[in-house]
């Protein structure tokens, strides 16, 4: 064996294991991104054929005025004719894509890389200002039931929370725009009582196991326990939630922006899927699929190295 | 009596007027375009009611023909042709005289075959060429290739471009020109400073700086801003909006009468549709459908979804319409115990309680109407407990407009059919693709190749007669039989006509609601703000 | 807390006794017009007034509680169990099956699914009575609400598949069927119970959502969904508190699920 073979690196491998290690590197990511991007196509184009083949795609309110002559009603019918094949659609969609181009939104006749970007500003306020609230709200109620474990304590706050999980999120946003409040907070109030319900059991369970029960026998104090055993051990679970949680975030920002007039991606998709406008929904479920992967992949990376810690 | 106190206290407020102010009300949706002959939707036709010059103006509240940009116009040949007589002295918003060369470029881009606009296909009376003819600066002719009916009526919809301006369609001879868009907020307009018309004192329209008009498509929250002054009026409210605010603020709204909208249901008369062949049989039978009209309530929808705020309906013109409407010979009542006994007569029976047909099927059918108006949805339960009461059984079905639209124009797979009828014009002749067999739009049964029935065929007969002549009376004649066997053979089932109800701030002076579109801003140029109102407008 | 059990038990079989016999309770049938009695407040007559068009909301309430008492448990039932079935046994077995079931999530987390329900509206026969349009209607939410569960269920097995208890059940020569049944399924409860807690009212608000965007109940029947409408117009609530009611029997039904369900008691 020559002494090239024998250099060892900073790991105290073999100089050529460590190249190999980075290729296997080099090669799960390039895994990862294909099979991100394989997986945003996929969403994409299952979201085009519900939309291309649901009722009502090619029908148009304008049909129904007496004004139009028949000549109008079947170009009317005729400007759909490019959406028809869907496959060649989404080829020619994807090619556009390519170089920026979203193409033109039929309901607001306007470039839908221009509507996606004004309007995802909007949805990012309301759903930060509501994940972050949620996420403080359910926190800051979960964490003293576990520390106190006061059963009356948990009931009311049990209750309380409860209740905002039976209100529709629309109509808690309008009643908050009623009585003068921030609208824009009902995705906290929505969000709050089931990070509340699930943080509260998972940090409970966590509470009874062994390695918990031995550091209290131990005599650490409550907040080393909660922060250093308690917390870790949660940690996979509730950060698979965070990661959960914004989906619901988006999922309950649709009716509140509807219902509210917030001009956000969610009212945009409302209207988009009422008028069965194809290039802003796909647009559109490929945003919701880079994000979705985006956020639980995160989340699924942060729980990984929490239970790395933990071990 | 209400209107000339009305025009005294114009023109008191005019001559008192003072001058600025922002108008704030809402459109209900985004505005898809801002060319004013591409328009399709409601939020862009209120930006072009504000904007557009047009020749000739429709008076919301006399209903008469008011000159505009021309001052006089004359129909020749026939009715194959206008001449109009322009006004002096006319400029676009940029500065750009107008003359009878924009009318003519207008023309040309309106009936140019690629746009297909509506406003551009009511002009369509026969195959050929519209021409223009510049006799001068102030004179133009138009030349249609047959007789268009209601021709002076239709110019209310047709503003007018420039030729020569860099701006082109951009420049504008309404009261107001786009200033600033911003998407998913509002569209503000401000006042355009070469707007032709002036006041009593001789000073340029309009009195008001801008109007914003901010998006918003929950009612209930527009209410609500309008409830706390941040709104001077809402053009359009639900009759229940209405009885709410009347009982708090009688005086914030308006009911001008009944309006030219009216709901109506039909019942699937197209041969081909995937519906049962017994199904078919009692749609296609005129004493089914009368029997069906005369059970249905429509005191009781007018009182309880309106709240006396419309009235039943009794044919496709409503009694608003002064001209065109006439009052049905055999008007059709509310007698559910005679409807009964007619259906009884015609072969139907009853078993426990439940109407079945010859053949024993039990008379059962579905009724589509568009998901999310409350209004609809409701009209729907009471057509359901009313046809419950002698044994029919009604199945509401709420779907999407689009897959709505889809059933009844496209795949036919509906039974019977609950929707609205709004009309752009006073002139029956813009329905001409409703009544017409052949037509896209004669819903009931739509793009017949030969008419179906003997009477379709007499109404296509009568709709073509009254088209192609320009007699006034003659026409009316015509039309007054279309009404007549509409009324007999009840193809639609007119049920309500709405009345037109506004709310507007006691900030607006000059305010006037018509029943005709667009109710409470038809005279934008003269609306002013109340001087408390101006000084909070000073920022 | 087994006092508070019974009583959550009591509160429940009450409600659930009262609906189910709602056809001898109920006053009045719940699509009967009172058409002279319109928006009418509470009365002898009618203990909650009438609705717009002057149905008795008592009846309505009634009835529409069955309904909604029914299908709300069972479509959550439904997409709780198919969470744990595919989030489950995902976490479990890791791997390939893990990466796909992960992404097959993803999609299914991406895809506008709002727009499904419009075409299940659309799609179903016209003649469809409106009970079983309902049962279609929470059903299509049951198959579609397992994917974010799903997540959370996949992370808590995956944290038991490498956790000691696991380790020790495999080198007691424990596998398969039987560790995921006997040792990993039992202490995924705390989250499956919250996950179904959290889904009952999910089901019944998203009914209402959907109500609220007309793809909801058809006309005459009541739910939950279509009672809880009312609450989106103030103006309404401030002349007619009575509207509330369906909420307040919302809110009932749900603590009394939440205490009814195991929990974890503290530690003593």
């Amino acid at each position: 064996m020559s002494p090239a073979a024998l250099e060892l690196d900073s790991n105290w491998l073999p100089a050529g294991w460590a190249r190999e290690k980075w290729q296997m590197r080099i090669r799960h990511i390039t895994r990862h991104i294909a099979v991100f991007v394989l997986t945003t196509l996929i969403a994409g184009f299952l979201g085009a054929t519900l939309v291309r083949f649901g009722p009502g795609f090619e029908a148009d309110e304008q049909q129904l005025d007496p004004r139009l002559d028949a000549t109008s009603i079947q170009a009317l019918r005729a400007s759909h004719a490019e959406e028809r094949n869907l496959l060649a659609y989404y080829v020619h969609y994807l090619g556009r894509m390519a170089t920026g181009d979203l193409g033109i939104s039929r309901s607001f006749a306007r470039p839908v890389s221009e509507l996606l970007e004004q309007r995802a500003k909007v949805t990012l306020q309301l759903m930060g200002a509501g994940l972050a609230g949620g996420w403080a709200l359910g926190l800051a109620l979960a964490i003293p039931a576990v520390i106190y474990r006061a059963p009356l304590y948990d009931m009311v706050v049990t209750t309380f929370s409860g209740f905002f999980l039976c209100v529709p999120s629309a109509v808690l946003a309008l009643l908050l725009f009623f009585a003068n409040g921030p609208a824009r907070f009902a995705i906290a109030l929505l969000i709050f009582p089931k990070v509340f319900r699930y943080a509260r059991n998972l940090l409970v369970d966590a509470t009874m196991q062994p390695h918990v029960l031995a550091a209290r026998a131990r005599g650490l104090s409550g907040a080393r326990i909660f922060f250093w055993h308690i917390v870790p051990f949660a940690a996979p679970q509730l950060l698979a939630l965070a990661g959960v949680s914004l989906g619901m975030a988006f999922g309950a920002a649709i009716p509140i922006e509807v219902l509210c007039d917030f001009p956000g991606i969610g009212q945009l998709a409302w209207k988009a899927a009422l008028a069965r406008d194809l290039p802003v929904l796909v647009s559109l479920t490929i945003l919701v699929a880079v994000f979705t992967q985006l956020t639980n992949s995160a989340s699924d990376l942060a729980a990984a190295l929490c239970t790395r810690e933990r071990r | 009596m209400k209107r000339l106190l009305l025009s005294f206290a114009f023109a008191a407020a005019s001559l008192m007027a003072q001058w600025g102010g922002e108008l704030r009300f809402c459109l209900r949706s985004e505005p898809k375009t801002f060319h004013p002959l591409q328009v399709e939707d409601d939020a862009s036709e209120t930006v072009r009611y504000l904007t557009g010059g047009v020749l000739i103006r429709v008076n919301r509240l006399t209903q008469a023909l008011e000159p505009e940009l021309a001052t006089s116009w004359k129909i020749t040949q026939h009715g194959t042709a206008i001449v109009f007589q322009l006004r002096h002295n006319v400029t676009f918003s940029d500065g750009t005289p107008f003359t009878a060369e924009d009318v003519a470029f207008t023309m040309r881009a309106l009936m140019d075959p690629a746009l297909h606009s509506a406003t551009g296909d009511a002009f369509r009376s026969g195959s050929g060429e519209v021409r223009t003819m510049v006799a001068a600066d102030d004179r133009v002719t138009i030349v249609f290739p047959a007789p268009v009916a209601g021709l002076e009526r239709l110019f209310d919809q047709v503003p007018m471009l420039s030729s020569r301006s860099p701006q082109k369609d951009m420049a504008v001879a309404g009261p107001f020109v786009l200033d600033k868009y911003t998407p998913g907020y509002e569209v503000l307009l401000k006042r355009n400073s070469h707007y032709w018309k002036t006041d009593a004192t001789g000073r340029r329209l309009p009195y008001l700086d801008a109007i914003r008009l901010e998006i918003q498509q929950n009612r209930e929250i527009e209410v609500a801003r309008f409830q706390r002054g941040e709104l001077h009026l809402i053009n359009s409210i639900e009759p229940e909006v209405f009885h709410r605010l009347s009982a708090q603020t009688p005086s914030l709204v308006y009911d001008a009468g009944p309006s030219l909208e009216s709901e109506m249901m039909w019942f699937n008369q197209n041969p081909s549709a995937a519906i049962p062949d017994y199904k078919k049989a009692w749609f296609r039978s005129k004493i089914f459908r009368r029997a069906i009209s005369a059970s249905i309530n429509r005191a009781d929808m007018c009182r309880v979804i309106y709240f006396g705020h419309a009235q039943p309906a009794t044919g496709p013109i409503s009694p608003a319409n002064r001209f065109w409407y006439r009052a049905p010979s055999k008007p059709q009542a509310y007698n559910p115990a005679e409807a009964r006994q007619r259906l009884l007569q015609d072969g139907f029976h009853l078993e426990d309680g439940a109407l079945h047909d010859r053949e024993g099927h039990p008379v059962e059918f579905s009724l589509v109407t568009n998901a999310g108006n409350k209004v609809r949805e409701r009209m729907a339960a009471m057509i359901q407990q009313d046809l419950e009461a002698i044994g029919i059984k009604v199945n509401v079905v709420t779907l999407d407009f689009r897959s709505l639209i889809e059933r009844i124009s496209q795949n036919f797979r509906y039974e019977a059919c609950l929707l609205g009828l709004t009309n752009y014009d006073l002139d029956p002749n813009s329905q001409m693709n409703v009544w017409l067999s052949s037509a896209s739009n004669h819903q009931w049964y739509p793009s017949q190749a030969q008419p179906a029935t003997v009477w379709e065929a007499e109404i296509d007969r009568l709709m073509r007669a009254q088209a192609s002549t320009v007699v006034r009376e003659k026409r009316k004649q015509y039309f007054d039989k279309v009404q007549e066997i509409v009324s007999d053979e009840a193809p639609f089932l007119y049920l309500v006509t709405k009345n037109s109800l506004s709310a507007l701030s006691p900030k607006l002076l000059n305010a006037s609601p018509a029943m005709i579109r667009p109710q409470a801003y038809w005279n934008a140029e003269n609306l002013i703000l109340s001087p408390a109102q101006l000084a909070s407008n000073v920022r | 807390m087994k006092r508070l059990r019974q009583i959550a038990i009591g509160v429940l079989a009450l409600i659930f006794a009262v609906s189910l016999f709602a056809n001898f309770v109920a006053p009045a049938p719940y699509a009967m017009q009172f058409r002279d009695f319109v928006s009418s407040p509470a009365s002898r007559h009618f203990l909650l007034g009438t609705d717009e068009l002057g149905r008795d909301r008592w009846s309505r309430l009634l009835y529409g509680t069955r309904i909604s008492l029914l299908l709300a448990p069972a479509a959550a039932l439904l997409s709780t169990i198919m969470a744990v079935l595919i989030g489950g046994i995902a976490g479990y077995l890791g791997g390939w099956w893990d990466r796909i079931v992960l992404r097959i999530i993803d999609i299914f987390l991406s895809i506008p699914w709002l727009f499904l329900f419009l075409i299940v509206r659309a799609m179903l026969p016209l003649n469809t009575p409106p009970l079983e349009s309902v049962v279609l209607t929470f059903s299509v939410m049951g198959l579609l609400g397992w994917a974010a569960p799903a997540r959370i269920i996949r992370a808590g097995a995956q944290s038991l598949r490498n956790s000691d208890l696991v380790l020790h059940a495999r080198a007691c020569g424990c596998r398969g069927l039987r560790l995921l049944l006997v040792h990993i399924a039992p202490n995924l409860k705390p989250v499956v119970w919250a996950q179904f807690w959290i889904a009952v009212p999910t089901f019944i608000l998203g009914e209402a959502s959907l109500g609220l965007i007309g793809l909801g109940v058809a006309e005459p029947l009541p739910s939950w969904g279509n009672l809880l409408r009312e609450l989106a117009n103030p103006q309404v609530l401030m002349s007619n508190p009575w509207v509330l009611a369906p909420l307040g029997v919302l809110v009932v039904v749900v603590s009394c699920f939440q205490f009814l369900l195991p929990q974890k008691e503290f530690a003593q």
